[in-house]
């Protein structure tokens, strides 16, 4: 099999004063490439005013299988919500 | 490591409490090559669809329509490359894929084997063709697999231009002049009954239909869909002033729906199997443009390597 356009993923900034998110990957050969690729699959109806584009090798993610190591310690810390703390219904702004 | 039951009772427990499947967690793999199998006919079906309507680009009779006929076959690209992305997160690539496809082992919608004989056809293509689609693709949006409902997502949002883009054309034309109400009426009697197959066998001869309403890969059988499909269908006829062409058709009191006529499935499966009016120029097509563009792909790749190279000299230096 021959040699493959790389895989990038996409992320779009739908609008000033959000964060980029996440909406898909794409082949491209090159950067320029992923950007122009970028625009006419993903925003073809102004879904965004900002595009980032990664080459999907230098994502680094976590395995679904250390879930536990990873977020379980979270979850008996209840301390860290306010809802923890038991206060008079008559206060306030709190 | 856990043991392949636990993973299994937990993939399952996941389904049963409709959290999404994603690519990195563990599936069965029964269920990945289904996907695979299901999200690649999808992404095909797509690709192949915009050859029927891009036949008729260069003669739209206006400006308006033909500004309209290129966005939606461009979105259909658009739809497959949605598609093919969230196969390939199940770890097949981009080019066994199109093998798939040119060798004739995966399948896509043999709707798109029907020619494209009048004008008309590009409305009733985006009337019932979308249309059928849509429904499908709706119920898809709550699929167990997230990068498939992912995409169902973004393209439901497109369809539904698609599919008012086909039915204003089938306006026009039934008000305007007999020829042209003619030419609108031709064309439903033509795509009418292909566009049911759409849904696919009956419930009692689909093979995939049980394990896939297990999964939620479905949520609706073949023939619910179709159901829903033509109430929805018939009363948009009415308003056009056209005749769907079956005599058997005819609402049912009690049931609150649409009795309909027998769909001829010796037909539907000749079709599947390669024998349509068109598979063979629909193949050929794609595997020209594949072949045909694979220069392009390697200079682009070429080019690519040159300078990377040319920036790695550069900061060495
Ligand atoms: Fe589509
Ligand atoms: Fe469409």
């Amino acid at each position: 099999m021959k040699k493959q356009w790389p895989i990038w993923e996409v992320f779009i900034r739908s609008k000033n004063g959000l964060e980029h998110r996440h909406v898909g990957s794409l082949h491209a050969a090159d950067a320029t490439m992923a950007m122009e690729n970028a625009r006419d699959v993903y925003t073809r109806r102004s879904e965004g005013v900002s595009i980032w584009v990664v080459e999907s090798k230098h994502i680094v993610a976590s395995n679904p299988s250390e879930s536990g190591e990873l977020f379980e310690p979270a979850k008996d810390k209840v301390y860290r919500h306010p809802t923890f703390y038991n206060l008079p219904d008559e206060l306030k702004h709190m | 490591m856990q043991n392949i039951a636990a993973l299994e009772q937990e993939f399952e427990s996941k389904i049963e409490r409709g959290i999404s499947i994603e690519p990195k967690d563990w599936m069965p793999e029964k269920y990945r090559k289904t996907h695979i199998r299901q999200i690649s006919q999808h992404a095909h079906s797509e690709i192949v669809g915009m050859l029927p309507e891009g036949n008729w680009i260069t003669r739209a009779p206006s400006l308006r329509r033909k500004v309209a006929l290129l966005a939606k076959v461009q979105d259909e690209a658009g739809h497959g490359l949605y598609l093919y992305s969230a196969a390939e997160t199940l770890g097949i690539s981009r080019d066994e894929l199109f093998e798939q496809l040119h060798s004739g082992k995966a399948k896509y919608s043999s709707i798109f084997n029907y020619p494209t004989l009048s004008w008309a056809d590009m409305g009733a293509i985006g009337w019932l063709v979308d249309g059928a689609a849509i429904i499908n693709q709706v119920m898809l949006t709550r699929t167990s697999y997230g990068p498939y409902a992912r995409a169902m997502v973004r393209i439901c949002k497109e369809e539904s231009f698609h599919q008012r883009q086909g039915y204003e054309i089938m306006l026009t034309l039934s008000k305007g002049t007999p020829e042209q109400k003619q030419m609108a009426q031709d064309s439903l009697n033509r795509w009418w009954w292909p566009s049911l197959m759409m849904f696919g066998p009956t419930d009692a001869e689909s093979t995939h239909t049980a394990q896939s309403m297990k999964w939620k890969i479905k949520l609706k059988t073949n023939d619910e869909l179709r159901q829903q499909f033509v109430d929805i269908t018939v009363p948009q006829a009415e308003i056009l002033g056209l005749t769907i062409p079956d005599p058997d058709l005819k609402w049912n009191e009690e049931r609150e729906q649409y009795d309909f006529g027998a769909i001829d499935w010796e037909e539907f499966w000749q079709v599947v199997k390669g024998h349509g009016p068109c598979n063979k120029e629909r193949i050929a097509a794609r595997k020209n443009a594949f072949e045909g563009g694979a220069w392009v792909r390697e200079a682009a790749i070429a080019h690519a390597e040159k300078k990377a190279a040319r920036t790695e000299l550069k900061k060495a230096v």
